[in-house]
């Protein structure tokens, strides 16, 4: 047994409503969890996309050389860093939501610790988006290998990625706080992953769509994302854009405040 | 600085007054009521054990005090911050070691530490020193770069407590901390709590370990449907509602209703202790009681179980 001195009690400064102390200290477990899986990550980053690219690009590719004026590869390269951005964001959002606060009870050790709900949801949902913006540029970049010519405006993907991914990561721990056991996300895959997945323009274009789904599509923020991508790629359209990035933002600010809201409800008692 | 001063600071940091103090706290979960109209102190320096059957609103007292569930009704300030409004300075000079495991098993002994100096605001200068002293204190410092997966039950406990020591709090919780252990672990444990204590921590443990309670506490406060029924050191609490000695008769079921009857009827508590009867207040037994409840009897020293049960009811609800 060591006995240590207590140090002199510092009386605690006066803490914020907001604070970027528990952002580090929850990244900071973050970046230890992930030593342990960007192997991982990485390799199935880099090789999904090649295999969308390789089947679409060259099976579907050799029925649709072209789609407007994109080279079909290319569209298909811009849509897929979309549904990168989802993917990489929604379902952590929802497994490490349900898992770290159900199963492992992760949630409620950060939460005996000077970090409050709405601070523990933030920092979780920043670490997805950031993450998720890397990793969803990747289709771009293994489309250069496949003759997509490359220009500035992919340097402005990542912030495009950023908020896309920040909505869906911060719909993920929603829908966590929701469901009442982790089979429910079956209904949330399929019944909302899903579509939005689909009705995006990623693989095919929205204007071939029935006028319904045209519309519901403008409600899809996958929608505002890819086409923001494909403008960063293939050339900006700043009043359009400006447009898709505020229904980006806007989806990520409702989703921040009902996540925020289910998450407290079922961490504080 | 020396512990006599380091007890010393402590005490000032709370200002003089209770690390913990609850008055009229209750607390609803739908039509249950777990804690009903709770007045605690838990005085600066002290370690104040919590007894209780489970269910009698232990666990959702200690919750209340890091602001993980709210009250409905009272007052609750723990090192003078107002909770749950100031709870997170509250949070920031407390430590908090919860009855389930919830270490990050993925990550190493060391990581574990390292992320929670980090939400504990440790300063930068200071937190490789911080890790260092919580491994110490938990015997890990050979262990430290072993995942949690790979530690014993035991070393994961000590990794826990050591958890929420890293940043040196004013004040500890220990919600049942050596629930489920072997009696080695639990020894070496509380030989770690008693350290705390010693060094001029305040220690409010919960637990339902009557020896426990008997070991490491100055005072016991016994709960029963979510407020304290009985409070006092445990020799205290022991004098005071079992008496010095304690007779156990043995028998089959109509014998031991009689050695009830009996006892009862000359104002004796009793209780029973599985196949036998326990009388309390022993000593005070007359000689003609003594005559006709036999000679069978086992005598043994009365001990806080006695009172646990006696005040608590013999039946777990």
């Amino acid at each position: 047994m060591i006995v240590r001195a207590e140090g002199a009690p510092r009386r605690p400064e006066r803490l914020r409503r907001f604070e970027l102390a528990p952002v580090r200290g929850i990244w900071r477990h973050e970046l230890a969890l992930y030593k342990r899986y960007w192997k991982s990550q990485s390799f199935a980053s880099m090789v999904e996309p090649t295999f969308f690219l390789l089947a679409f690009g060259y099976g579907f590719g050799s029925m649709v050389a072209a789609i407007g004026d994109y080279r079909y590869l290319d569209f298909v390269a811009t849509g897929v860093v979309g549904t990168a951005a989802l993917f990489t964001s929604v379902f952590p959002g929802m497994f490490n939501g349900y898992i770290r606060r159900v199963f492992q009870h992760t949630y409620d050790a950060i939460l005996a610790t000077p970090v409050d709900v709405h601070e523990l949801v933030t920092a979780e949902a920043l670490w997805i988006a950031a993450k998720s913006a890397v990793y969803s540029c990747t289709p771009l970049i293994v489309a250069l290998f496949f003759g997509l010519d490359p220009s500035p405006g992919m340097l402005l993907v990542p912030i495009v990625t950023f908020f896309t991914a920040l909505g869906f990561g911060l719909f993920g721990m929603w829908t966590s706080s929701v469901v009442p056991s982790i089979n429910s996300f079956d209904y949330v895959i399929t019944g909302v992953v899903t579509p939005l997945f689909l009705i995006a323009g990623t693989f095919f274009p929205v204007g071939t769509l029935p006028g319904w789904a045209r519309h519901a599509a403008q409600l899809n923020p996958l929608f505002h994302c890819v086409e923001l991508v494909r403008h960063a790629v293939f050339g900006l359209r700043p009043l359009a854009d400006l447009g898709h990035l505020g229904a980006l933002v806007l989806f990520a600010a409702l989703m921040w405040l009902i996540a925020v809201r289910g998450m407290r409800r079922r961490l504080i008692g | 600085m020396t512990l006599h001063g380091a007890r010393l600071a402590t005490t000032e940091a709370s200002g003089g007054a209770a690390a913990i103090s609850l008055r009229g706290v209750v607390k609803r979960f739908g039509d249950f009521t777990a804690v009903d109209g709770l007045d605690l102190d838990v005085p600066s320096g002290s370690c104040l054990g919590l007894l209780g059957p489970n269910g009698a609103g232990k666990s959702t007292t200690m919750k209340m005090l890091t602001a993980q569930a709210i009250a409905d009704e009272g007052t609750i300030d723990v090192l003078g911050f107002s909770v749950p409004r100031e709870s997170k300075r509250a949070r920031a000079a407390m430590g908090v070691v919860p009855q389930q495991d919830n270490l990050d098993e993925e990550l190493t002994a060391r990581e574990n530490l390292e992320v929670f100096a980090h939400l504990y605001r440790v300063p930068r200068g200071e937190r490789r020193r911080a890790v260092d002293d919580a491994l110490a204190l938990a015997h890990l410092t050979d262990r430290q770069r072993t995942k949690v997966d790979d530690l014993s039950g035991g070393m994961r406990r000590r990794l826990l407590i050591a958890r929420g020591l890293v940043h040196r709090p004013a004040l500890v919780l220990l919600d049942e901390p050596t629930v489920g252990l072997d009696p080695q672990v639990r020894a070496e444990l509380w030989g770690l709590i008693d350290g705390l204590r010693s060094r001029g921590t305040t220690v409010l443990m919960s637990t339902h370990y009557i020896e426990e309670a008997e070991r490491l506490a100055d005072e016991c406060a016994l709960m029963s449907h979510g407020r304290v029924i009985a409070r006092g050191s445990p020799a205290g609490l022991v004098a005071e509602h079992a008496g010095a000695r304690v007779v156990e008769h043995y028998g089959p079921p109509d014998r031991l209703a009689d050695v009830e009857r009996l006892a009862r009827g000359a104002g004796l508590p009793t209780r029973r202790t599985g196949p036998s009867v326990s009388v309390l207040r022993a000593e005070s037994i007359p000689p003609s009681l003594d005559e006709r409840l036999g000679p069978d009897g086992v005598r043994r020293a009365a001990s806080l179980e006695d009172v646990f049960v006696v005040l608590t009811g013999e039946r777990v609800e």
